[in-house]
């Protein structure tokens, strides 16, 4: 128990009639970062709002930082810090004066708030714009701002949801620099993607969520040996020939990409099984311009556990 | 208790980055005071000067739609994110909606000043002791406490910044008591309401305390109608409060 950061044993929660949640069992060691990966509707917001005492789970436990959410509802807050899908700051504040009052709601005195607010600023690249008001503020400084308000109080434990939903790529690169940061310094992140390549990058566990269960559980390179291991990466000669082969293939592609005529296709690597899938996809030849075998990605690992493909996942 | 502090100055801050609100706020009642006693007043006839007459009943005025904004910065805690933050960081939701009732008690008491100093600029003249205007003080800030409260648990009840505003509505309860208008020279069906609604104690207790004249047991009505509406509204935020964020 005690290496264990956040475990959760049979999360079930619904709303009315609408089971969000069907039993979802978590274990994240202590001082890891570990991603929790789902679409749309997959349960992962409810999942964080549940672990961070903001809502209460039907049935199930929960234990986070040691402490039980529920029993021990005020020492679970003491520990944790939660950033979620939306900035959580006084627009009409300044970055400073946000700091500083999260700093005093933590419990610092008036001067450490001080230091502290700087000492984030300037670890966050806010200290330049640190006197205006965070609600003119680019996406990016705000959810910067709003992560540093998140670490204020030096949570052992750290939830972000989608942190980068909504950010251009340098201000996704950004976070994600902060993320791996937090995480040398030995605190435990849990973070709920959509982006495969995030969770690839940052995490060192995934979870996979779809429909309220997890559907597969380990670190990215164990998650990508559960399905064949390669794909091959079909690119078509025009439009007509990718309408066809897409219809010849019927779903079974990893990924489709039209602008790029590209199709994804999962396959052993195995160089007789490429030749029979080629001529069995393009018996005549006139279809595939060239192809290219590569190790799965996590989007073909998605496919495989749920059967179906997240629409809105760029393939990593 | 730090917390709350932190809350209130928090909410005073919030105040400040809207000057144009603010200056609404503080100018409404002004001009509202300025239209009684200038266009109205010429036309009544009820034995005073009517600047003596309608000022305490203008600071009544003052303190609903000064405490009425409650619901408004309630409901947007409510309906942002930084709600979960708070939460999240375990400051209770007594010390979230309590941060906005004492913000609206601090900002009550500054534009009460600003509008008792135009009332004797314009020719009102407190007969007041000491006590009496202690007194006037006490109910009125009872007053705000109380209002503010039921403006809070209004502004936990609906789910949009627009249905706050509706709070303003309360001042209409006003014009329906004896603050710009004896109640006996009120139509017969409205006079059983303006008599034992809780504006015309309040307001007749200011009004007697600041004249010097006696005010006898209408301020313990006052202050029962004023500490019921707080209990009702604080326990009524309480329940709101652990539903909403149930």
């Amino acid at each position: 128990m005690s290496g264990l950061g956040i475990e959760t044993r049979g999360l079930v929660k619904s709303y009315g009639k609408t089971r969000v949640l069907g039993g979802v069992d978590l274990s994240v060691p202590r001082g890891s970062v570990y991603a929790l990966l789902g679409g749309n509707g997959a349960g992962k917001t409810t999942t964080i709002r549940i672990l961070s005492t903001l809502s209460r789970a039907d049935a199930g436990e929960v234990r986070v930082a040691g402490f039980d959410v529920l029993r021990e509802r005020h020492e679970v807050r003491r520990a944790i810090s939660l950033t979620g899908q939306y900035a959580a700051l006084d627009e009409a504040q300044t970055g400073a004066e946000n700091l500083r009052m999260m700093g005093r709601l933590s419990g610092l005195s008036r001067q450490a708030a001080r230091a502290r607010a700087a000492e984030l600023l300037g670890r966050f690249a806010l200290t330049e714009p640190a006197r205006r008001q965070a609600g003119t503020y680019s996406g990016g400084m705000r959810r910067r701002l709003d992560l540093a308000a998140s670490l204020v109080g030096r949570p052992q434990v750290i939830f972000l949801d989608e942190p980068t939903t909504g950010l251009d790529l340098p201000s996704r690169q950004g976070m994600w620099e902060v993320v791996t940061g937090l995480a040398a310094d030995g605190v435990t992140i849990f973070l709920t993607t959509q982006n495969l390549e995030e969770a690839d990058r940052l995490a060192d566990r995934i979870a996979v969520l779809d429909g309220g269960r997890l559907v597969a559980e380990g670190t990215a390179a164990e998650l990508k040996k559960r399905v064949a291991g390669q794909r091959l990466d079909l690119r078509l000669r025009d439009a007509a020939a990718f309408a066809e082969l897409t219809r010849r293939l019927d779903g079974g592609a990893s990924f489709a990409d039209p602008a790029a005529l590209t199709v994804g296709v999962p396959t052993d690597g195995d160089a007789a099984s490429v030749r029979a899938l080629l001529d069995s996809l393009d018996p005549d030849r006139s279809l595939v311009a060239d192809f290219a075998v590569h190790g799965a990605s996590l989007d073909d690992v998605f496919l495989a556990l749920t059967g179906h493909a997240k629409g809105e996942l760029a393939h990593a | 208790m730090p917390d709350t502090l932190t809350m209130t100055g928090r909410s005073l801050r919030l105040t400040a980055r809207k000057p144009d609100a603010l200056i609404t706020a503080l100018m409404l009642p002004v001009l509202i005071m300025i239209v009684f006693v200038y266009l109205f007043g010429g036309a009544v006839d009820i034995g005073t000067r009517y600047v003596t007459y309608v000022v305490p009943g203008v600071l009544v005025l003052c303190a609903i739609t000064g405490s009425s904004a409650t619901a408004i910065t309630v409901c947007q805690d409510m309906t942002g994110g930084i709600i979960d933050r708070f939460r999240s960081m375990d400051v209770s939701g007594l010390k979230i909606v309590g941060g906005h009732v004492a913000g609206s008690l601090m900002r009550n008491i500054g534009s009460t000043i600003l509008l008792f100093a135009v009332a004797v600029g314009i020719g009102f003249r407190p007969h007041a002791s000491v006590a009496g205007f202690a007194g006037a003080i006490g109910v009125l800030l009872l007053f705000v406490l109380a209002v503010s409260w039921l403006c809070a648990s209004l502004g936990l009840l609906v789910t949009s910044v627009e249905a706050a505003n509706s709070a303003n509505f309360l001042m209409f309860i006003a014009y329906a008591s004896s603050a710009f208008a004896p109640v006996r020279t009120m139509p017969w069906w409205l006079r059983g309401f303006a008599g034992n609604q809780p504006i015309t104690p309040v307001t007749e207790t200011i009004r007697g305390l600041l004249l010097g004249q006696p005010v006898g047991a209408r301020i313990w009505v006052a202050v029962a109608w004023c500490g019921g509406i707080l209990i009702v509204s604080a326990a009524a935020s309480a329940v709101l409060f652990s539903r909403r964020t149930a």
